[in-house]
């Protein structure tokens, strides 16, 4: 609690005290009154001045005018201690609401707690601490085991494994040495490692996050817009009903020569006025917003406002990119077939033969060989363009090729029925089988769009430039609805328009894709999902919700965490507007009492507050 | 131009206010308070010296809420 809170306690103690004395207290009359007003003014003095101040500033209806009325009426009319119990409860409602909301404040900047506060440079021998902000580019910088890596850079010196789970909620710790690039935010777990900045503090990776999360909640959903207009008609509109219920039945009544019973109207449009506070309503939404912000980035999940977790929970179509969404978009041997000498000879004559070519295809088969390449073993290397590679390794003529390779030698070849790069060998003029390189689907692809289908998602489309027969291949493999294929980047904007007209204006479009030239596409969805977009610039700006890690499975996460916030948002809406209207119309009946328009108001905002924290809860979604 | 400002405000109707009466200041285009992180992001339209615009946003936020703080 901070000092405000606290002085606040103090008063609440004092008050409550002061009441019960008194209320046990014998004395009548006057001097019940003037006891009663010690409390009254204990607790109560600066929603008084406020409600002046306000009054004075024509700023009338606000809740310190409504309670400074409410009280100040139920006093006239002789309820002493009820009146000085309203002012009472309405402050224990402010101070838990304030520490409430200060708790989640705290808790949510621990969850994003990624900023670095200092970095470390070594002078003379000795290591000094200075401001990030300060460090220029090109600088080696020190981080220590246990330290925050505080800016982008390159590491120099030093091998060390890194816990990114501050910036992808994945807890998979990621090993770093000499020559590797790290981005800032991740924590140095081992060893010790210097680094040479890249980018300036501000342009760091950390900062471009914590940017981006800390004005996230500046960009208003509907339900919050819709909130702050409620509140500012719904207060003046109690207000005047409550007026008219003082006087109007009265007035009623008169005329039709009944008496007219001022003092019960007047008691009940007063619990009118304890009843309106809109606080419940106006404090508990924008509160799940924040939480559920703050809860998701926690699982490495960006979100850019809270209007878009709103079109997120909406969601029914996913549209997906192919190459870095759902595939890992490097190219890997994943199968040797119809071969008679073992993979590991296949491979290193394929990896020898390919030895001078920087084809991705070439790079791809050094890096299944994973041993280093003995140049002086390969001679008269002949490449054919379009057709492949003659060489002979170690005497033995090898030839490594597509197709046109083994009809252009007369050599017999085996077709493969997987789909992929097909790389036909023939060693010594005879086929000694092949090689299949292909894009590798993500390890959570699949169940990613189990995940999706199970969250109630009715469509998922793949659009991918890559040939038809792969994107059948990878969707079927996925259970993914629909795939468009050979498409360009234009046609993927073109698709999505399609695939915009054709649903219900309710039903919203998210399109996933890995920020590389995808940006037009992210910009045209409803909404746009970057993912892998550790260090990407173009990916942040682009998308509306930027996934940390490339794992697909935190898609339906995300979906989920923003469906949970809504629903925690529209249960508020119904609970508080419901109870209040219900209290309301009991209280214009005459059957609520004071009592239960305190309960309408604070008990109503302790609930709704307490229902906004669990939207932190996503964890386990 | 857009500045961002921190402010202490203690109720989110308060809050709803000072933005309504930040937008509605001369020279201001654009205003919106964000009272989980307590700031206020600006939008000063072209030519406006925010130190000018803003001691106005101050003094309008004040008359609407008497219990708030924009640290300039």
């Amino acid at each position: 609690m901070n000092k405000k809170q606290k002085k606040m306690l103090i008063r609440i103690i004092i008050a409550a005290v002061l009441i019960v004395v008194f209320s046990l207290l014998p004395a009548e009359g006057y001097l019940r009154f003037v006891l009663f007003m010690i409390p009254y003014l204990v607790i109560g003095y600066d929603i008084l001045k406020k409600a002046f101040k306000g009054i004075l500033n024509k700023q009338v209806f606000d809740e310190n005018f409504l309670m400074a009325v409410a009280t100040v009426g139920a006093i006239l009319l002789g309820d002493y201690s009820e009146g000085v119990a309203v002012m009472l409860f309405y402050q224990i409602g402010e101070l838990f609401q304030s520490y409430a909301v200060g708790k989640s404040r705290r808790n949510i900047s621990e969850l994003m707690d990624i900023r670095p506060d200092y970095a470390n440079i070594e002078k003379d021998g000795t290591l000094e601490q200075v401001d990030p902000d300060e460090v220029e580019i090109g600088t080696i910088i020190v981080v220590q085991p246990g330290e925050k890596v505080p800016i982008d850079g390159v590491i120099t010196e030093g091998t060390s494994t890194l816990n990114t789970s501050a910036l992808t909620g994945e807890s998979l710790p990621r090993d770093a040495k000499a020559g590797d690039e790290v981005i800032s935010g991740c924590i140095n777990m081992t060893g010790l490692l210097k680094i040479r900045t890249t980018k300036e503090f501000g342009e760091s990776t950390v900062s471009k996050i914590l940017e981006l999360v800390e004005n996230s909640s500046s960009r208003k959903s509907k339900s919050e817009n819709f909130i702050s207009k409620f509140a500012k008609y719904y207060t003046p509109a109690v207000c005047y009903g409550a007026l008219a219920l003082a006087f109007i039945p009265p007035i009623v009544l008169l005329i039709m020569g009944k008496s007219a019973m001022w003092g019960d109207w007047i008691y009940r449009a007063l619990t009118f006025l304890v009843i309106s506070c809109p606080c419940a309503l106006v404090i508990s939404i924008p509160l799940s917003f924040f939480a559920g912000i703050g809860g998701a980035s926690n699982q490495g999940i960006l979100v850019k406002g809270s209007n878009y977790l709103e079109t997120l929970a909406q969601t029914k179509y996913v549209v997906f990119d192919k190459t870095g969404t759902m595939t890992q978009g490097v190219f890997e041997v994943s199968g040797i077939h119809h071969n008679k000498m073992p993979d590991e000879k296949l491979l290193e004559y394929a990896a020898l033969a390919e030895c001078s070519s920087s084809h991705p295809i070439s790079k791809s088969l050094q890096k299944a060989y994973g041993k280093p390449i003995d140049r002086n073993r390969v001679t008269d290397i002949e490449e054919i363009s379009g057709n492949g590679v003659i060489a002979k390794v170690d005497g033995v003529s090898v030839a490594a090729g597509n197709t046109k390779l083994m009809n252009r030698l007369g050599i017999a070849y085996q077709d493969c029925h997987h789909v992929g790069t097909v790389v036909h060998m023939a060693i010594d003029g005879k086929y000694a089988g092949h090689i299949l390189i292909s894009d590798i689907i993500k390890p959570h692809a699949k169940e990613a769009i189990a995940e999706l289908k199970k969250a109630g998602i009715s469509k998922t489309v793949m659009l991918t430039g890559d040939s038809k027969r792969v994107a059948d291949q990878v969707a079927g493999e996925l259970g993914i609805q629909e795939v468009y294929s050979e498409l360009l980047p234009a046609d993927k904007v073109s698709r999505v328009e399609e695939l915009l007209n054709q649903k219900s204006e309710k039903a919203k479009l998210a399109f996933v894709g890995d920020g590389i030239n995808d940006a037009p596409v992210l910009s045209r969805a409803d909404i746009g999902i970057a993912m892998g977009a550790l260090g990407s610039d173009a990916a942040i700006e682009a998308a509306d919700i930027v996934l940390m890690d490339d794992d697909p499975l935190k898609i339906s996460k995300a979906i989920k965490i923003a469906r949970k916030c809504i629903r925690i948002v529209y249960e508020n809406i119904y609970f508080a507007i419901g109870i209040k209207i219900l209290c309301l119309i009991l209280g214009a009946l005459g059957i609520a009492n004071m009592w239960v328009a305190i309960f309408a108001d604070v008990g109503v905002m302790i609930l709704a507050v307490l229902n906004a924290i669990r939207t932190l809860f996503v964890k386990n979604l | 131009m857009k500045k961002t400002y921190k402010i202490d405000v203690d109720c989110a109707n308060c809050a709803n206010k000072m933005e309504e009466a930040a937008r509605n200041t001369a020279g201001v285009k654009d205003a919106t308070v964000n009272f989980m992180m307590l700031k206020m992001i600006v939008e000063f339209e072209d030519g406006q010296d925010p130190k000018a615009v803003m001691k106005d946003v101050l003094k309008n936020c004040k008359k609407v809420e008497d219990d708030c703080e924009i640290y300039l």
